[in-house]
C-alpha cells in the first residue's frame, strides 16, 4: 500500500487519519491485534516515534487499546467504530456539498447530481 | 544523559570562524535533520562529533565523555565521500568491518547486499557510483550503533535511490539509537524526522520538533527552510 504524506501538516496527525480509515473500513478488523509500532512505522515508511505518537492519539480516542506486554489491539466496541465512520462520512459529505456550492450548485441539485452521476461511475 | 552535547563549540580555520558558539543536545532515540545550505558548517560539526577535528574552543561530549575510542565504538559515521579501498572485494570489506567494529552485524550486511543483488565477490571499483554509495550505507547501517551520523546521504543520487536510502535507514537503525542526517534536500527526508536543526553561517538558528514546527508555521519544513534562508 502506498501512503502519501502532505509535508505541510504534522505527520502524526496524518497517520492518525490513515489508521482511523483503516479501522473504519475494516482493513484492521474489530479486536484485531495491530502490528508492532516498528512494523507499522516501516509499513507506512515513517519514524517509529511519530507512529508511537499517532497510536497514543488513537488510544485516546479509544479506537485502539493496549494490552499490557501483549501489544495493541483494535477496539471491540462496534459502536465506537460506527461513530468514527459516521464522523468521517459527515466530513466527506460536508466537503462534497461545499465544493458543489463553490461551483454554484445548491443542496438539492447536489443530491440529484449524486444520484445521476454517482451511479454512472459504477459506485453504488 | 544526552547522547551528544556541544557546549560553546567553536571551530576556526585560518582565522575564519566556521562554527560559532554552538550549543546543542542530541537526545537518544530520535531522528534529527541537520539542515543548512552548503558551506554553513554541517560537515565541520559532524566531524567534530566524530573526533576527526578538534574544537578551537568549547567542547563536544558523547555520553558525557570527550570524543575518542569510546565514542567511535558507538557512532556509525557515513562521511560525505567514500573511504572504501576500491581495489577490495566486497567480501574483504565485510571482513575489514567485522574486525574493526565489535557491533558490526555481518549477516545483516550480507542480507541487505543480497536484496540489491550485489555479488560479494565483486570489486568496489567495478561497481557504479550509485552502487558504491549504497554499499557504504549498508556497511554503516549494519552496525548496531547508538548513534548514526549520515553526512549528505542523499547527495547526487536519483529519486528512486533516495527512497531506497530512506527505507534502509528507517528499517535498520537500532532500537533506541539516534540518527543525525545532514542534508539540504529537505523535502525528500522531512517525513522521517523527529527534530530539525537549522544551521546557518556556523550558528544554530533553530531547533524544534518537526511536527510542532509544521503546526506553528502551517507549512512544510522545506518551505520554512526556504523562507528562513531566502537569498
Amino acid at each position: 500500500m502506498d501512503y502519501n504524506f502532505d509535508n505541510e501538516r504534522p505527520i502524526y496527525i496524518q497517520l492518525v487519519e490513515m489508521i482511523r480509515i483503516d479501522i473504519v473500513s475494516g482493513k484492521f478488523k474489530k479486536g484485531q491485534k495491530l502490528p508492532s509500532v516498528r512494523e507499522l512505522a516501516l509499513m507506512m515508511k515513517v519514524n517509529p516515534n511519530t507512529m508511537q505518537k499517532a497510536l497514543v492519539e488513537l488510544e485516546n480516542e479509544k479506537l485502539i487499546y493496549t494490552e499490557r506486554t501483549n501489544g495493541k489491539y483494535v477496539t471491540e466496541d462496534k459502536e465506537l467504530i460506527e461513530n468514527a465512520k459516521k464522523e468521517l462520512a459527515q466530513e466527506k459529505v460536508n466537503n462534497y456539498l461545499k465544493s458543489m456550492q463553490n461551483i454554484g450548485i445548491n443542496y438539492d441539485s447536489a443530491i440529484r447530481y449524486l444520484q445521476e452521476l454517482g451511479g454512472k461511475n459504477g459506485i453504488s | 544523559m544526552e547522547l551528544v552535547k556541544c557546549n560553546n563549540l567553536c571551530k576556526e580555520f585560518d582565522n575564519k570562524q566556521i562554527l560559532n558558539n554552538v550549543n546543542l543536545t542530541i537526545p537518544k532515540g530520535k531522528i534529527i535533520g541537520l539542515l543548512g545550505k552548503n558551506g554553513m558548517g554541517k560537515t565541520t560539526l559532524l566531524k567534530l562529533i566524530n573526533d576527526l577535528l578538534t574544537p578551537t574552543s568549547g567542547e563536544v561530549l558523547i555520553n558525557g565523555e570527550k570524543p575518542g575510542i569510546n565514542s567511535k565504538k558507538i557512532i556509525s559515521y557515513l562521511p560525505e565521500r567514500t573511504y572504501l579501498d576500491k581495489s577490495m572485494k566486497i567480501s574483504q570489506i565485510l571482513i575489514f568491518f567485522e574486525e574493526f567494529y565489535e557491533d558490526f552485524n555481518k549477516e545483516k550486511a550480507i542480507k541487505l547486499l543480497k536484496d540489491l543483488d550485489l555479488d560479494i565477490n565483486s570489486k568496489v571499483s567495478k561497481m557504479s557510483k550509485g552502487m558504491q554509495e549504497k554499499l557504504q550505507l549498508i556497511l554503516v547501517m549494519s552496525r548496531e550503533a547508538q548513534l548514526y551520523i549520515l553526512d549528505e546521504p542523499l547527495g547526487g543520487v536519483d529519486p528512486a535511490t533516495r527512497d531506497y536510502i530512506l527505507d534502509t535507514i528507517l528499517s535498520n537503525f537500532s532500537e533506541g539509537a539516534s540518527v543525525i542526517i545532514s542534508t539540504h534536500l529537505i523535502s525528500d527526508i522531512e517525513r522521517i524526522l523527529d527534530e530539525v536543526i537549522f544551521i546557518d553561517k556556523g550558528k544554530i538558528i533553530l531547533t524544534s520538533s518537526a511536527d510542532e514546527l509544521r503546526t506553528k508555521e502551517n507549512a512544510s519544513i522545506d518551505e520554512i527552510f526556504r523562507r528562513c534562508f531566502k537569498c
